[in-house]
């Protein structure tokens, strides 16, 4: 099967959907097709059935498949295509994509212009190097979001959580009122990635504890797990301390321990990738080094609040659209967005000169600040500053520039 | 005279509260604004939480359907309401919005589904 498209848009989750949304507003007439793996549109949003989404863009509080069926409904009533059931293999640097499903076999795709929105995937035990054997029993907290939120199963009845991130803490509410135990919630690092309301609600509510500085040293059992050991680290090392390990029998260990942006179709297509990120280098629209390929959501940076996933696909889909339409325009020069002294990292990573109007910057700091005062300079002048009683790595931030004013590199840091 | 600590989760700051109630009384120091005292009479007083869970379903593509309490219920309903819903067998299709109970668990609160299931062939 051959399909030539407009718009092709990778991955039908919170980005895809309002990306494609967002091309078709611009451009009706536009020939627009959603690829998606999993049996219907929505990505992980399907399996987080918590509420707290959506409250900065539809203004109220909807749990994830409310906030996915609004743009599902939204999408149906235009002339978007949605392939679902349908995995991308590969992607070539001329927007050639390969396809592959039970009911069409291979699919070759070939678009104008390509929306990169596949998503992340949660880091595993195999990223981990926990020490002992491999029985069953070892979820990450996605994969068991999935079974007990969609598919009805149980993955245990006795539960160690490793990791605070916010899918650990919403699973460990999740398994007790689904009536097992959560035994403890061990997390490496001195505090917790995780939102406070999560632990407030989540651990505290159900007398779940959570022990900062500590780790997962053993696992045992043959076919299943049986216990779970956890000894405290040295929080400058990382290293286990010996005489403080904890056993506690249980039957799962549940693992929340970061996510990784699913970049194997962006490598393959030979995009240049930020290595802080995990991420594609992006301009102001959200284009990549591959001219006509863009990219959006959790696959760019991972973001804690799908409403700015869904701001920054809107951004990415009219962008695709405009591509299409105008036909490709040629950057002449780019201003690079360097993040330096407590700044992680800054989206998009370069402006086109030509940019105009304002402008977004998302960054991350690599540490909490209280108070906390962000400065943005191109050369020795100061282009904005931001202040804010308290930063921290969990919550994505976000400053306005005017693009015009933008005459060189610019620099964002943290200054006390 | 009872006295908590808890954490006030209105914003990103987390400030550490400490509570006091006496009698009708409430007194809430550690917080930094109006919300964190707020937070800390209602969290004292009579907490509240919307409970977002799943309920098995006959004859879906999916074997369950997440579900929400429409409006908060008291924490301390929070058992009952689980309970009382892990007696629903709600038939397929479900809609998004669509009542799975009325007045669960006594609360005066519906139960309302929060995803589409169709029905299987």
């Amino acid at each position: 099967m051959k399909k030539f498209v407009d718009i092709a848009v990778i991955g039908g989750g919170p980005a895809g959907l309002a990306a494609a949304l967002e091309a078709w507003r611009a451009q009706p007439e536009l020939n627009i097709l959603i690829i998606e793996r999993d049996h219907e549109p929505g990505g992980i949003l399907q399996q987080c059935i918590h509420n707290g989404f959506g409250l900065h863009f539809f203004g109220e509080e909807l749990t994830g498949p409310e906030y996915a069926g609004r743009f599902i409904a939204e999408v149906k009533k235009t002339s978007i295509e949605i392939m679902t059931d349908t995995m991308v293999l590969e992607l070539n640097n001329e927007r050639k994509i390969l396809a592959v499903s039970a009911e069409n076999g291979l699919i070759e795709i070939e678009a104008k212009a390509v929306v990169l929105a596949m998503g992340c995937r949660e880091r595993t035990r195999g990223a981990l190097n926990i020490p002992g054997s491999r029985p069953a029993g070892v979820y990450t907290a996605g994969c068991a979001q999935r079974l007990v939120n969609m598919e009805g199963y149980m993955p245990g009845k006795k539960v160690v959580i490793l990791g605070s991130g916010d899918i650990g803490l919403i699973m460990a509410r999740r398994m007790t009122w689904e009536g097992a135990k959560v035994e403890v919630v061990a997390e490496l690092m001195p505090f917790s990635s995780g939102l406070n309301r999560n632990i407030v609600q989540c651990l505290v509510d159900n007398n779940i504890p959570l022990k900062f500085n500590h780790t997962v040293v053993r696992v045992d059992g043959r076919e299943r797990v049986e216990a779970v050991t956890i000894a405290e680290v040295d929080p400058a090392t990382k290293r286990p301390i010996p005489g403080t390990e904890e056993t506690y029998e249980c039957d799962t260990l549940l693992l929340s321990v970061g996510l990784i942006p699913e970049n194997e179709l962006t490598n393959g297509a030979g995009v240049e990738m930020d290595r802080i990120t995990s991420g594609a280098v992006v301009d102001e629209t959200r284009q990549t080094s591959i001219p006509g390929v863009f990219a959006c959501g959790n696959v760019l940076h991972v973001h804690d609040l799908v409403d700015n996933v869904s701001n920054e696909a809107k951004l990415a889909g009219l962008s695709a659209a405009q591509y299409v339409a105008g036909g490709e325009k040629k950057v002449e020069k780019y201003h690079s967005v360097n993040a330096t002294n407590g700044v992680r990292y800054a989206v998009p990573q370069r402006i086109s000169a030509d940019a105009s109007g304002k402008l977004d910057v998302y960054f991350r700091v690599g540490n909490a600040y209280r108070p906390a005062k962000l400065v943005v300079r191109c050369g020795e002048e100061v282009l904005a500053t931001r202040r804010k009683a308290i930063m921290t790595p969990g919550e994505m931030e976000k400053i306005t520039l005017d693009a015009d004013k933008i005459t060189g590199d610019i620099t964002l840091e943290m200054e006390a | 005279m009872e006295v908590k600590e808890m954490t006030c989760i209105r914003c990103p700051m987390g400030c550490r509260l400490t509570v006091t109630k006496d009698g009708d009384n409430y007194t809430v120091t550690g917080n930094t604004c109006k919300r964190g005292e707020e937070y800390g009479i209602q969290e004292m007083s009579c907490p509240m939480r919307v409970v977002t869970t799943s309920v098995r379903v006959i004859g879906g593509v999916r074997p369950v359907c997440s579900c929400k309490t429409a409006d908060s219920v008291p924490k301390a309903a929070i058992d009952d309401v689980l309970k009382a819903l892990a007696q629903l067998r709600p038939v397929a299709p479900i809609t998004i919005g669509q009542v799975l109970a009325e007045d669960i668990a006594g609360t005066g609160v519906s139960l309302v589904a929060t995803a589409n299931n169709r029905a299987a062939n």
